[in-house]
């Protein structure tokens, strides 16, 4: 009942939203890919506890893909972006849709095949070296894709342009970004209603005793991230389509930006719930544009400032809080004799 | 690639000298600053992400100093005392609350510290790339292929200098020994009667001014730069990871490796290079741990 509101709500908020305020399209799809980011980022970092500070790679590395299939389709890659630019290809309509489609998939499919890869490699770390350790992944990413140049290197890849007038351009992508976004939140959504999300929130509290139980932990993990990276790969592929240049330093691996704003997010609204990093998102975007718009030139220093109050003195965000405060709308039964207790850890 | 190669040990083998000792110039500061980390991380158990905006902070008073018309070798003391008291403000507010939490806390309130420097920093400077001039003669070597700045020298004797300085102080102070025996065990720390807060207090504080020090060497031998930070927190990190805590040698060999990385990538795989390096070698250093560990069918913690 209660959720059935908050869907409805949201529903109205995304469809009505953007034809109430046609200026602010494209911080509307800003706000879903940020809200697909801190949903994802939350199924390792909140629910199985492993915090990773590097799961923006995914973002980077699906945008390169969805360039490199879309223009590679019809065209020569390496003469395309030797050129900077000064080859405009013409795209058939039909050419650009197909291309586009195919990029989003592949880009999401490429990076949850990478994240595999990956998973290998960081998964044996934990706690803060697992944190540092992807940190490293995701900026030595950024400084590889910088260096190759059939890619466009340091300089960057133009995308194609879309077949449509100039007007309906941030709809389109709009819809695209709302689409996937809802998506994400349902996979979501069903995953944790299934033993999954047992056996993360099982690794999350103890992996030792999670694998002494018989779960495999490594393989949860590895489909948890995996998932994670799908969604991020196909946000990034939206995104870099959506901007329409795609470089390495700020829009494919923007690392100290949105690679730490998903965790901020996904702490300021509660990790480990639901519900937690869609609201903190949104709220985190609105305090980013209001600081944007209204305090410009002290932005970054009013986001750090965020970041410190919110970890050190709100932890638990806005979902732990109302959980805390509110047991009983959430199905919690608090068992006085333990919470007591409790105070004394 | 096989070309600068070539010219490194075909042609001028003698270059190989200057990337050696600009390495160790390099690796003094970096083991400084991984000092700190090091302490802060064994002591109390926090990651601290601003470590390099602590070194760069240091540098940006020496600037100030200089503006002033102190010589940064002379204001040394005054900065470390300034990074020092900066070093108890930032306890007061933010590492004392994120102490006895969940460790990837301390890890994401100070990168939330570090961008709160960066900028404040980016706002009093501005974003220009500064030098401090030390005034200081430039001695050449090999009929002018080798370049010994002696501020470099001078900085390098500094470093050596204050690293016996805080050995002496751990092992010969009281306070130093409480420092110690608050890393062993906290809780033991806390019934012999030792005040756990004023040590984490006091170990914090040396960390700034540590890190105040090796940014006045910073910016008398590189460049000062609001945002230059992180890459010494990855380096510091890095060099940490590498040595282990509380192993000092292993700290400063560590820190001349990766000051000897840097130099041969930046001449041999290209400039762009010299960043990734650190990153590279930390990478490299977490997997080969993870080997290691698998091997007893454990993980790194």
């Amino acid at each position: 009942m209660n959720e059935k509101l908050i869907y409805i709500g949201l529903a109205a908020f995304g469809i009505l939203g953007p034809i109430a305020f046609p200026d602010y399209i494209i911080q509307f799809a800003v706000l879903w890919i940020m809200v697909i980011m801190a949903s994802t980022w939350d199924i390792t970092g909140g629910q199985m506890g492993y915090n990773s500070l590097g799961n923006i790679a995914f973002f980077g590395v699906g945008m390169y893909i969805s360039a490199c299939i879309q223009v590679s389709m019809f065209y020569d890659l390496g003469d395309f972006t030797a050129s900077y630019g000064a080859i405009k290809p013409v795209f058939t309509d039909l050419q650009y849709y197909t291309g586009l489609g195919l990029g989003i998939v592949f880009a999401g499919v490429g990076c949850s095949l990478f994240s595999l890869l990956l998973g290998l490699a960081v998964f044996g770390l934990r706690g803060p070296y697992f944190a540092i350790g992807t940190l490293g992944v995701a900026v030595a990413a950024r400084e590889i894709a910088g260096t190759i140049d059939v890619i466009g290197a340091g300089a960057g890849i133009a995308m194609p342009f879309l077949p449509l007038p100039i007007e309906y351009r941030s709809a389109f992508f709009y819809v695209l970004c709302f689409i996937l976004a809802v998506f994400a939140h349902l996979v979501i959504r069903w995953l944790f209603k299934t033993q999954f999300g047992l056996a993360a929130n099982a690794i999350r509290d103890d992996e030792d005793k999670a694998e002494a139980m018989g779960i495999p932990t490594l393989r949860y993990k590895q489909v948890g991230w995996a998932i994670a990276a799908f969604f991020m790969g196909c946000a990034g592929a939206v995104f870099g389509n959506m901007v329409g240049y795609i470089e390495p330093l700020e829009v494919a691996f923007p690392v100290a930006t949105f690679g730490i704003f998903m965790v901020a997010m996904s702490l300021l609204g509660g990790k480990g719930t639901l519900w937690g990093p869609v609201l903190g998102a949104i709220f985190f975007h609105v305090v980013k544009e209001a600081t944007w718009t209204y305090l410009l030139g002290l932005q970054w220093v009013v986001l750090g400032l965020i970041l410190i109050l919110n970890i050190v003195y709100f932890q638990q965000g806005i979902m732990g809080w109302l959980q805390a405060k509110y047991p009983e709308r959430f199905g919690i039964a608090v068992d006085e004799s333990t919470s007591a207790s409790k105070e004394g850890v | 690639m096989l070309d600068n190669l070539q010219l490194l040990f075909v042609y001028a083998p003698v270059m190989n000298v200057q990337m050696i000792l600009d390495g160790i110039f390099i690796g003094a500061v970096f083991a400084l600053a991984a000092y700190g980390l090091a302490l802060v991380w064994g002591v109390m158990n926090v990651k601290n992400l601003a470590q390099g905006d602590f070194v760069i902070m240091g540098g940006y008073v020496a600037f100030t100093a200089h503006n002033i018309g102190i010589h940064p070798v002379l204001a040394l003391p005054i900065i470390a005392i300034v990074m020092f008291l900066y070093g108890l403000v930032v306890y007061q507010l933010v590492i004392k609350r994120v102490i006895d939490n969940d460790m990837f806390v301390s890890l994401l309130a100070t990168f939330g510290l570090s961008l709160f420097m960066q900028q404040v920093m980016n706002l009093i400077y501005g974003p220009e790339v500064q030098t401090v001039d030390s005034h200081m003669y430039i001695m050449t070597m090999f009929d002018d292929f080798v370049t010994v700045p002696t501020v470099k020298i001078v900085s390098l004797g500094l470093a050596a200098f204050f690293a016996t300085v805080i050995v002496i102080f751990m092992t010969r102070s009281r306070m130093g020994q409480a420092i110690r025996a608050t890393a062993q065990d906290a809780r033991a720390a806390r019934v012999l009667g030792i005040d756990t807060n004023k040590v984490y207090m006091f170990t914090f504080g040396l960390n700034s001014a540590i890190c105040g020090i090796a940014g006045v060497l910073v910016s008398m031998i590189w460049v000062l730069q609001p945002f230059y930070g992180i890459v010494y927190a990855l380096r510091t990190f890095a060099i940490v990871t590498a040595a282990g805590l509380g192993n000092l040698p292993g700290v400063i060999t560590m820190s001349f490796i990766l000051g000897w990385v840097e130099q041969y990538a930046g001449i041999v795989a290209g400039a762009e290079y010299q960043i990734a390096a650190a990153v590279f070698v930390l990478i490299g250093v977490l997997s080969w741990r993870q080997v290691q560990m698998r091997r007893q069918r454990q993980v790194v913690r």
